[in-house]
């Protein structure tokens, strides 16, 4: 399963790709497997503030519901609309064009809570 | 300790993704619950429902039993012929729907349960035994569903061409590769096929023996996951969703196996006497007019916001691609084309009761 390097990752199985101080966020390859087909997505408004390892949003597949967990603490700057319109992408493309939203962070310590690469690599063996 | 069906090493093989269900290891889903969804609509599909619990009632006092314990009426069945029934508590509410086989007319009935509920039934069963032997047989049963417009063609080329002319709700004993099996025409799909009782240690064959004779017809394995979307948009019930131990018959869309004049039975009296008293609450399919998926538990509010019931069962149907659900409302809200709200998280969006069965056999 393709784990990129550079991201940072939550035991929820969301991605964290940061630039600078702007954290874009989305789901990883090993989430898109397990809830099967994504058929709705609710994410928050430009603006929003989140908080690290609370719900900002809901993903929903045929047969379930799950929350998807903030990796940071921040505010929204940007929203994927494209995955509420075309839910499919985020099986498809979870770590691309399937991304769902960008966080202007507010603080990098945050990062220190979060698994990188190789970490989650373990992470998600053990879960299977 | 969790339980596995003589299936369960193949499910693997197969690429199943393995859930705990009802204390069963059981398939959610092979390919795609979409997918299999779909087959199961237009080709064929087979499904492990081996879980299930199987309770014999026999012996000289059977019927009198079967009578006593279930709402239907267990007199009018002939051998061969299969009845959907409830068995039904003294407070008038259901400890489980049920399947009651007749193979032999007074004296041999054979009662398909919810896996979940198999216990629970067979110690209530005993409980309330009128003399009859009562035994639970499910250790030994593997069962499994076969089901689309092609499940039948494929049962022919399995048992030859006697078995299509099985009547709906009817079944019929036959041996097969040595082993005793019920093949009876019915199932949880809405669509044709049938549901095949066989020896536990038979079932793997038969189950592999499908799925090789099936590959002519795009046979797919079905999981859980599919198994529940296409009931739901049958608008079938679900135990632990539209009916428990508290509900009404009628007021689940039930009365139709529930027959106080031919015979008494548990509760008989509780169940009739809510009915005349006028019932509150109907049992509803209604669909999203908004993009949303209804769930389980959600509450339904009217236009004016006022709470008028909850959602019993919901998803987003493969063959509609709309959200549809199954709702206990107030009487006054039951009508088709009456239009109320679900409240899914914090927002109240827009469904509309309608016709049931959501799709027509064949997903149409």
């Amino acid at each position: 399963m393709h784990v990129p390097e550079e991201n940072y990752y939550t035991k929820d199985h969301e991605w964290a790709q940061v630039d600078e101080n702007v954290v874009t966020v989305g789901i990883t390859e090993y989430a898109q497997d397990s809830l099967g087909e994504v058929v709705y997505v609710e994410l928050p408004e430009e603006g929003q503030k989140v908080t690290q390892n609370e719900s900002f949003g809901v993903i929903e597949s045929v047969k379930a519901v799950s929350d998807l967990v903030a990796p940071v603490s921040g505010t929204v700057i940007e929203v994927n609309t494209g995955i509420i319109d075309e839910p499919g992408l985020l099986n498809d493309d979870p770590m691309n064009n399937g991304w769902m939203i960008r966080i202007e962070m507010d603080t990098e310590k945050e990062l220190a809570n979060l698994m990188r690469a190789p970490e989650y690599r373990k992470f998600i063996e053990k879960s299977q | 300790m969790i339980q596995k069906t003589p299936l369960h090493q193949n499910h693997i093989e197969l690429g199943a993704r393995m859930v705990e269900f009802a204390g069963w290891s059981m398939p959610i889903q092979y390919k795609g619950l979409r997918e299999e969804h779909m087959c199961t609509r237009t080709q064929v599909g087979i499904f492990d429902v081996s879980h299930m619990g199987e309770i014999r009632i026999s012996g000289e006092r059977a019927e009198e039993t079967a009578e006593w314990l279930t709402s239907n009426y267990v007199g009018r069945l002939e051998n061969g012929q299969a009845q959907y029934s409830l068995l039904t508590n003294e407070n008038g509410g259901i400890v489980d729907d049920v399947i009651v086989y007749c193979v032999e007319k007074g004296k041999d009935y054979f009662i398909c349960v919810n896996a979940s509920n198999t216990n629970k039934d067979f110690a209530w069963m005993q409980e309330h035994n009128k003399g009859a032997k009562i035994s639970n047989e499910s250790p030994f049963w593997g069962q499994i569903a076969v089901q689309g417009p092609k499940a039948m063609d494929l049962i022919e080329d399995i048992f030859g061409e006697e078995v299509k002319k099985i009547p709906s709700f009817y079944f019929s004993n036959t041996q097969w590769q040595g082993a005793h099996c019920m093949i009876a025409r019915t199932g949880y799909t809405g669509e044709d096929g049938c549901e095949i009782f066989i020896s536990a240690e038979k079932a793997l064959l038969l189950w592999k023996t499908l799925l090789e004779q099936g590959a002519k017809y795009h046979i797919q394995p079905i999981g859980l996951g599919a198994r529940d979307t296409l009931r739901t948009e049958m608008k079938y019930s679900l135990y632990g969703h539209e009916i428990d131990d508290h509900r009404n018959p009628y007021e689940a869309g039930l009365g139709w196996v529930v027959k106080p004049q031919q015979k008494d039975f548990i509760g008989k009296n509780k169940i009739v006497a809510k009915k005349e008293e006028g019932l509150k609450n109907k049992l509803v399919g209604f669909k999203m007019l908004d993009k949303a998926i209804p769930r389980q538990e959600y509450k339904v509010f009217s236009l004016e916001e006022n709470e008028i019931g909850f959602v019993t069962s919901g998803t987003m149907s493969p063959c509609l691609n709309e959200g549809i659900g199954i709702a206990y409302v107030l009487q006054e809200f039951a009508d088709e084309g009456t239009e109320f709200l679900i409240q899914i998280r914090q927002k109240k969006w827009k469904a509309q009761v309608v016709k049931t069965p959501f799709v027509k056999p064949g997903g149409a």
